[in-house]
């Protein structure tokens, strides 16, 4: 069978006022000064993790790996290369396995990125957000957005040929033209894959406080909307298709990584909060950084609750995955509500009529908009 | 020690009318019936400390829950008189305390000699009290005036003694006074009661006639019936007749109430208790009319039976249309218990299957209602309440509409619509915000009085249907909760009304149809898209609201379509995540109501109910 790996780095060195990952900085851990020195000790619990897999699985061909975080570019190359070299000594580390690491674009240098593609990486994210400082402050972000054409071009000297950069859109205070700009922005540099979000605001983060105290205005969903068809419009024509609907790509540039999120394929998640999924079972790791280290170096599970999906639940994920993406939905495998309740949405232009007439229900522009919803006609 | 041991106490069948009190209760919500009468159990010794438990004649949840008294009940209670000594029968017969059941009160009164005016007396009398005591003096009864909650730091006993005083006409020295709370005072009461009330009159040598009061469905025993024996007399043996139907029962039980049912050899004359016939439904054993013997029947009923007639119409539909059937099976069942519920099957084009039902108030709509939801775990949605208009076509031909969505397109000559008599008893110092309600809601002022210096009654005579919407919460708000209100009805007038349809999507919806005042028709439509506006929550298309009379536009509002319903982010762990997330929104979906192709929300199809929009946005939270 095939296992990705995701690697779970919860490093980071301040965090953002929107984020709500498990990922924490060294005046939460209370750790060392530098988060270089934690680098090793903690790539060590991870390679333990990783045994704990291979006892579990005992063989898989690993089709990709991706270091996420928190801030992966933070670890230590060298570090970054023993997990990279510990997949490949206990699994079938495929050869054109994708091998991404997420970068802040604060955090790395020429020399660093140089040495992250020599232990293995191939594939490099950056987390660019937006092209606007103002964007990027009400973000609490810290980097300088013109940083970004310099440590995109230094990757492609140093030789990836698939590089990526993030970007939110939604944020309150930016405009249409802000975010016009920020595309442009992306475009410009030298990458093949664009990722682009629709702020959530999360609960429990300082951006939702900030908005709660009325400090800063609310998310303008219609707005929102507008900037979606602005960024579907402009990647399609700069050459990018979506191939997710936060997504696009130039050909050949999809992540495999992330298909295999929405495919229903196996993974393992490795580190403190991450996921994992086995032939329909999920668990996840236990969250606090010290409480994962305590359980792997004591020899126990890290694993922290699970669920076992039923077939409904299967089948309600199946759904909710494979209609984000371009080719959607079989309808020989929705029941007769459910194709009744979808032909409303053909209807009304939500969804493809051509498609839908061959067979499949795939999300038009508008329909992409509105798929959570559409999704609740036919969860099951 | 005035409690008498139950061995001793005078029999059923075998009590002189002249050691026999039959009395009532008058008194609003909350100022402390049922405490009072728990305190009578007690201090009579007919349930003992152990077994008490508070409103214990209360049977139903909802009478618990909400302090109020749905149907009436008769307790036998024997004392012993601290003043003379002897041996007493008294007969306490609980009585409704709401507009809703002026009827089932009057005939509760029409049992008894004597009243007690019980008046909280920290608050002073309400419309309501104010309304059943002009009943009970009426029908001749003696009224002992008592003021509770003597106990309490607020209690103005002297004031309010003297409003009682100005409206019976007594001394204010003549209010006793007690505590049902502490029981200090109630001896004294039951022993004035035995003093100031006349003993029930009748002749025990002439045809039985026995005046219902009450009629209770019971799953056990079938119809339990309360009577009040004027004439003759009831045994075990006879075959009763109802006079108003002419129908033969076999009598299977008669006894007492105290405060447990207990079979007895009869019922003599003044006595009170209850019968069992076998019956299985209270319709055939009407509240008001009168019990005969089959053998021997009365030449004359008892005056004073009247069917109960609704006044107030409204649609009750099943969320989901397959609770159809047991909305049908809940409905029978209630009816079983009460008389006044009226129900015909209904199809609505937006609610699909359901029943017109009729209630005599929006106190018992809401009580039926709670019920049906409660007992028979129904989710109800109920339209906007609606009253009986009389309609005369052109043509000459006439009908009657209960549903605003039957009122006739065709040319109308006249409607008529009913009238109520309305006494709001408050405060002098809202007179003016009371009266400019009342005047808004198309009413005539009859007259004015003060019942004491600061308080005042207020009368007008009102169209039923600016009751019915939100007049009672509209004079409360407006009164910071101190007016209380009483209505009945006096007939109907011709009025100047027209339909207004709400229309979504240019579908007019039928359930959201209204009957209302011409002049009032613009700011209604008005106010109705708005508030259907803020209600319903935006689709994947565009949603137009309109207000109509006829073919003619009257107000229309917008609901934007809903650009973005989506959640940007799904990775592996988003994915268990935002599969329960999507799984709990479906489950709040389920709360919608399909009308055409729009998800209408509940609260919807009461937006009718309220003139405050606030309130409206407010529910949605």
């Amino acid at each position: 069978m095939n296992l990705a790996f995701y690697i779970h780095i919860p490093y980071c060195l301040k965090r953002c006022g929107y984020c709500d990952f498990n990922t924490y900085t060294p005046s939460e851990l209370k750790i060392a000064n530098s988060l270089n020195e934690v680098s090793s000790s903690y790539i060590d619990l991870l390679l333990i993790e990783i045994q704990q897999a291979k006892t579990k699985v005992t063989s898989a061909a690993v089709p990709s790996i991706f270091f996420g975080g928190g801030t992966p570019s933070l670890m230590r190359p060298s570090d970054i290369g023993r997990v990279i070299q510990k997949i490949k000594q206990e699994f079938e580390l495929k050869d054109d396995a994708e091998i991404t690491l997420e970068c802040n674009p604060d955090t790395v240098s020429k020399k660093s990125l140089s040495e992250f593609r020599e232990v293995g990486v191939n594939r490099v994210s950056f987390g660019m957000q937006s092209a606007i400082p103002q964007v990027l402050a009400t973000l609490d972000r810290t980097h300088n957005p013109e940083n970004l054409l310099q440590v995109t071009s230094w990757a492609k000297e140093v030789g990836f040929s698939q590089i990526s950069v993030d970007l939110i859109y939604g944020t309150p205070g930016e405009s249409l033209a802000d975010w016009s700009k920020s595309i442009d922005a992306a475009l410009a540099l030298p990458v093949n894959h664009i990722s682009a979000y629709a702020l959530i605001v999360e609960e429990g983060t300082k951006l939702a406080a900030q908005i709660k105290r009325g400090e800063i205005a609310p998310v303008d969903d219609d707005l929102a909307a507008d900037k979606y068809l602005l960024a579907d419009e402009k990647l399609t024509n700069a050459g990018y298709e979506w191939y997710e609907l936060s997504n696009w790509a130039k050909p050949d540039a999809m992540s495999k990584h992330n298909l295999a999120y929405w495919l229903g394929e196996n993974w393992w998640g490795a580190g403190p909060g991450a996921h994992s999924h086995l032939n329909g079972k999920r668990f996840w790791n236990v969250k606090h950084p010290n409480l994962y280290k305590e359980r792997i170096q004591s020899n126990q599970s890290p694993v922290a609750d699970f669920e076992e999906l039923k077939r409904d639940q299967i089948e309600s994920e199946k759904l909710m995955l494979s209609l984000r993406l371009p080719s959607g939905v079989n309808k020989e495998s929705l029941n007769q509500d459910q194709i009744s309740g979808l032909s409303e949405y053909v209807k009304s232009g939500h969804l493809d009529l051509k498609n839908w007439n061959h067979g499949r229900a795939t999300l038009t522009l508008d329909g992409r908009l509105i798929a959570d919803r559409i999704l609740r006609q036919i969860l099951l | 020690m005035p409690a008498i041991p139950s061995a001793k106490a005078p029999q059923p069948a075998a009590t002189n009318p002249a050691q026999i009190r039959n009395f009532c209760i008058i008194a609003h919500i909350d100022h402390g019936k049922s405490t009072l009468a728990d305190r009578m159990l007690g201090i009579t010794g007919v349930v003992e400390d152990r077994n008490m438990r508070a409103q214990y004649l209360d049977r139903m949840d909802i009478e618990r829950e909400r302090g109020i008294t749905i149907k009436s009940q008769a307790v036998r209670l024997p004392w012993r008189s601290g003043i003379d000594g002897q041996d007493y029968i008294l007969n306490m017969i609980d009585t409704p305390g709401h507009v809703d059941f002026t009827y089932e009160v009057s005939r509760s009164l029409a049992a008894c000699e004597g009243a007690i005016l019980l008046v909280d007396c920290a608050q002073g009398i309400e419309a309501q009290t104010l309304a059943n005591l002009y009943l009970a003096m009426e029908n001749n009864l003696t009224i002992i005036p008592v003021l509770n909650k003597i106990d309490l730091p607020a209690a103005q006993p002297e004031k309010f003694a003297i409003e009682l005083a100005n409206l019976i006409g007594c001394k204010p020295e003549d209010c006793l006074r007690v505590s049902g709370k502490t029981g200090e005072g109630v001896e004294v009461l039951l022993d004035q009661i035995i003093k100031q009330l006349p003993p029930p009159v009748g002749d025990p040598k002439a045809p039985t006639r026995a005046l219902i009061f009450d009629s209770v469905y019971d799953s056990y025993r079938g119809v339990v019936t309360y009577v009040r024996v004027v004439d003759g007399h009831l045994s075990p043996r006879d075959q009763i007749q109802m006079y108003s139907t002419g129908v033969r029962h076999e009598m299977l039980e008669v006894g007492v109430i105290s405060p447990e049912p207990i079979a007895s050899n009869g019922l003599g004359v003044g006595e009170v208790g209850y019968l069992i016939t076998g019956v299985k439904d209270v319709r055939q054993s009407r509240v008001g009319d009168t019990v005969t013997t089959y053998n021997n029947p009365a030449k004359v009923a008892l005056a004073g039976y009247k069917d109960p007639k609704p006044m107030v119409f409204s649609g009750l539909f099943p969320l989901d249309g397959a609770e159809y059937p047991m909305l049908r099976d809940a409905l029978d069942k209630l009816q079983l218990n009460d008389a006044a519920l009226v129900f015909e099957p209904e199809s609505s084009a937006a609610l699909g299957f359901g029943f017109r039902c009729g209630f005599l108030g929006l106190l018992h709509m809401e009580i039926v209602r709670e019920r049906l939801e409660r007992e028979a775990d129904l989710t109800l949605i109920s339209t906007a309440p609606s009253v009986v208009y009389n309609v005369t076509l052109e043509d000459g031909k006439s009908l009657v509409v209960t549903n605003p969505s039957e009122y006739p397109e065709g040319k109308i000559s006249e409607v008529k619509e009913p009238i109520v008599k309305a006494t709001i008893l408050a405060p002098s110092e809202f007179i003016g915000t009371i009266i400019e309600l009342c005047q808004q809601r198309r009413g005539v002022q009859k007259g004015m009085d003060y019942l004491s210096e600061d308080r005042i009654e207020i009368r007008y005579t009102l169209p039923l249907a600016e009751i019915v919407f939100d007049f009672f919460d509209q004079l409360k708000s407006r009164t910071r909760g101190y007016a209380s209100l009483d209505y009945e009805p006096v007939g109907e007038e011709p009025g100047d009304l027209v339909k207004v349809d709400i229309l979504l999507q240019g579908e007019k919806v039928d359930a959201f149809s209204q009957i209302v005042h011409r002049d009032k028709a613009y700011a209604y439509g008005v106010k109705m898209t708005e508030k259907l506006r803020e209600l319903i929550p935006r689709q994947q298309f565009e949603v137009p609201i309109q207000a109509a009379i006829g073919a003619k536009i009257i107000a229309r509002e917008n609901i934007r379509a809903i650009r973005k319903d989506v959640l940007a982010k799904c990775y592996g762990g988003d994915i268990t995540r935002k599969r329960k997330l999507l799984e709990k929104q479906k489950e709040g979906k389920k709360r919608m109501k399909m009308v055409g192709r729009v998800e209408v929300p509940q609260e919807a199809f009461i937006a009718a109910l309220t003139t405050d929009s606030d309130k409206a946005s407010e529910k949605r939270k």
